[in-house]
């Protein structure tokens, strides 16, 4: 399987197979490979701030031997001009081997993806599409549980926008898994989503109470609630605190279950549940630069 | 069959659009622009049909229609035929085909997508034909038929 020159824009142009390929070479990642891209240039196009993914990929790139250019700030670029996402993108293609690209424009990184002729990866275009954030996901559920197969998956906070969770729910329905959807109705995972899963086998679950499948699960996967989704703040008070998770969790989940969130976190998990053992999610923000090395390693055909 | 044709007036020149759903028929003539045309348009509604129900004829007059035009159709009335008249005879007669991408002829109604932003053409893949489903290939946003906002030109 060759993933030489290939654009990585949205996890739905994925097969399992090749899914199955990239957690193989993040495993292999987990070694130093300090040359393997010598003598190559990421160029990072930032038209909107991030800390995670940016930072994940300057550091797998640098971790790899190459060398990274871009900008993080549409302020600073020429975009402040009026230039547009084609011509940057036709721009970088000159200057570089392999573009990340990041925008809250949806299809942006389609778009440069067409514009240049070097690999194009999605780091997030506005509320579309985040795929290296998924296989980072997907990569971190196999390697806390060894499995994905046969796993019962809960995701916990804002179902209805939360751009991760569908695209991880997408990508979990290539195996065998249960998913359990916890969230008040307003906030529910969106009908299409659950009609395609369901189509594929997947079981699907819906509550708006944790504790009422806490100890079924193996994974919870917590995001953000926005407070800009609640045109009351009272209401936005009201879920938040409803949402949050705390030790009080621990007595009704099993002694092996994983909570994970994609940070940042604004209060929905207790810094008290830092130091348990279910806690893997800042081991999975580490894995972010394990993921983006194989995924660079890839792309560049190396 | 010929009992049936001659509901509609026969044209010398020009376009029959046939077997349209009746509630499309409307749709498709805003399509079609009519009020750029120079010449004569007939619309004919509720006529009985076997394969749609009641259906829709459209003639127009020494207008013929572009690729385009055709696509558009299939969108909204799949099971349409469309005759090319020339001297009162029909020259050529095509069953409508969806394509599997739709290109450049509907509008991404979301506001945030990069076809709403950049000078760039649409492109819309079938999800689904029966009942349709189209997917923005930027934004990946999925629309039904009803959904859709077709291009007028």
């Amino acid at each position: 399987m060759t993933f030489k020159g290939r654009d990585i824009v949205s996890i739905r142009d994925f097969t399992k197979k090749d899914l199955l390929h990239i957690l193989k070479r993040s495993r292999e990642m987990e070694a130093e490979k300090p040359d393997l891209l010598a003598g190559k240039i990421l160029a990072t196009l930032f038209f909107e701030p991030s800390t995670r993914t940016r930072l994940s990929f300057e550091s797998a790139m640098c971790r790899l031997g190459g060398k990274v250019i871009g900008f993080s700030d549409e302020k600073v670029s020429s975009v402040k001009k009026g230039e547009t996402i084609w011509d940057t993108a036709k721009m970088a293609d000159r200057y570089s081997d392999v573009i990340v690209i990041r925008s809250p424009i949806e299809g942006s990184a389609r778009l440069a993806a067409e514009a240049a002729s070097v690999p194009v990866i999605n780091g997030g275009d506005g509320a579309n599409q985040h795929p290296t954030q998924t296989l980072l996901d997907l990569y971190t559920i196999q390697k806390a549980k060894r499995k994905i197969s046969g796993l019962k998956i809960g995701f916990l906070g804002d179902l209805k926008y939360g751009r991760t969770v569908h695209s991880l729910a997408i990508a979990l329905s290539h195996w065998e898994v249960d998913l359990y959807f916890i969230a008040p109705d307003a906030l529910q995972m969106p009908e299409q989503y659950l009609k395609d899963l369901r189509e594929k086998g997947i079981g699907c679950f819906q509550s708006s109470d944790v504790l009422s499948v806490s100890e079924e699960l193996d994974i919870l996967y917590v995001t953000r609630i926005q407070q800009e989704r609640f045109p009351d703040p009272l209401e936005y008070e009201r879920y938040k605190n409803a949402f949050r998770l705390d030790r009080s969790l621990l007595v009704h989940i099993k002694k092996d279950m994983k909570i994970m969130h994609p940070l940042p976190r604004v209060g929905e998990i207790s810094p008290e549940l830092d130091e348990t053992d279910h806690a893997i999610y800042f081991e999975q923000a580490g894995n972010g630069v394990t993921v983006r090395k194989a995924l660079l390693a890839l792309v560049l055909g190396r | 069959m010929r009992m049936k044709e001659r509901k509609v007036p026969a044209i010398k020149e020009g376009t029959v659009i046939d077997h349209i759903p009746s509630r499309e028929t409307f749709r498709i003539i805003r399509i079609l622009d009519p009020q750029e045309f120079e010449h004569p348009i007939s619309v004919t509604l509720n006529l009985y049909s076997k394969k749609v129900g009641k259906k829709g004829v459209i003639k127009i007059d020494d207008r013929f229609l572009t690729k385009n035009e055709v696509d558009k159709i299939a969108i909204l009335a799949p099971n349409a035929t469309v005759s090319i008249i020339k001297d009162y005879k029909i020259q050529k007669k095509i069953n409508v085909k969806l394509p599997e991408k739709l290109i450049g002829i509907i509008n991404c109604s979301n506001p945030v997508c990069i076809t709403n932003r950049e000078e760039v053409s649409t492109t819309f893949v079938v999800v689904r034909e029966d009942p349709l489903e189209v997917k923005c290939q930027y934004c990946e946003k999925v629309y039904t038929k009803d959904e859709l906002e077709i291009k007028r030109k």
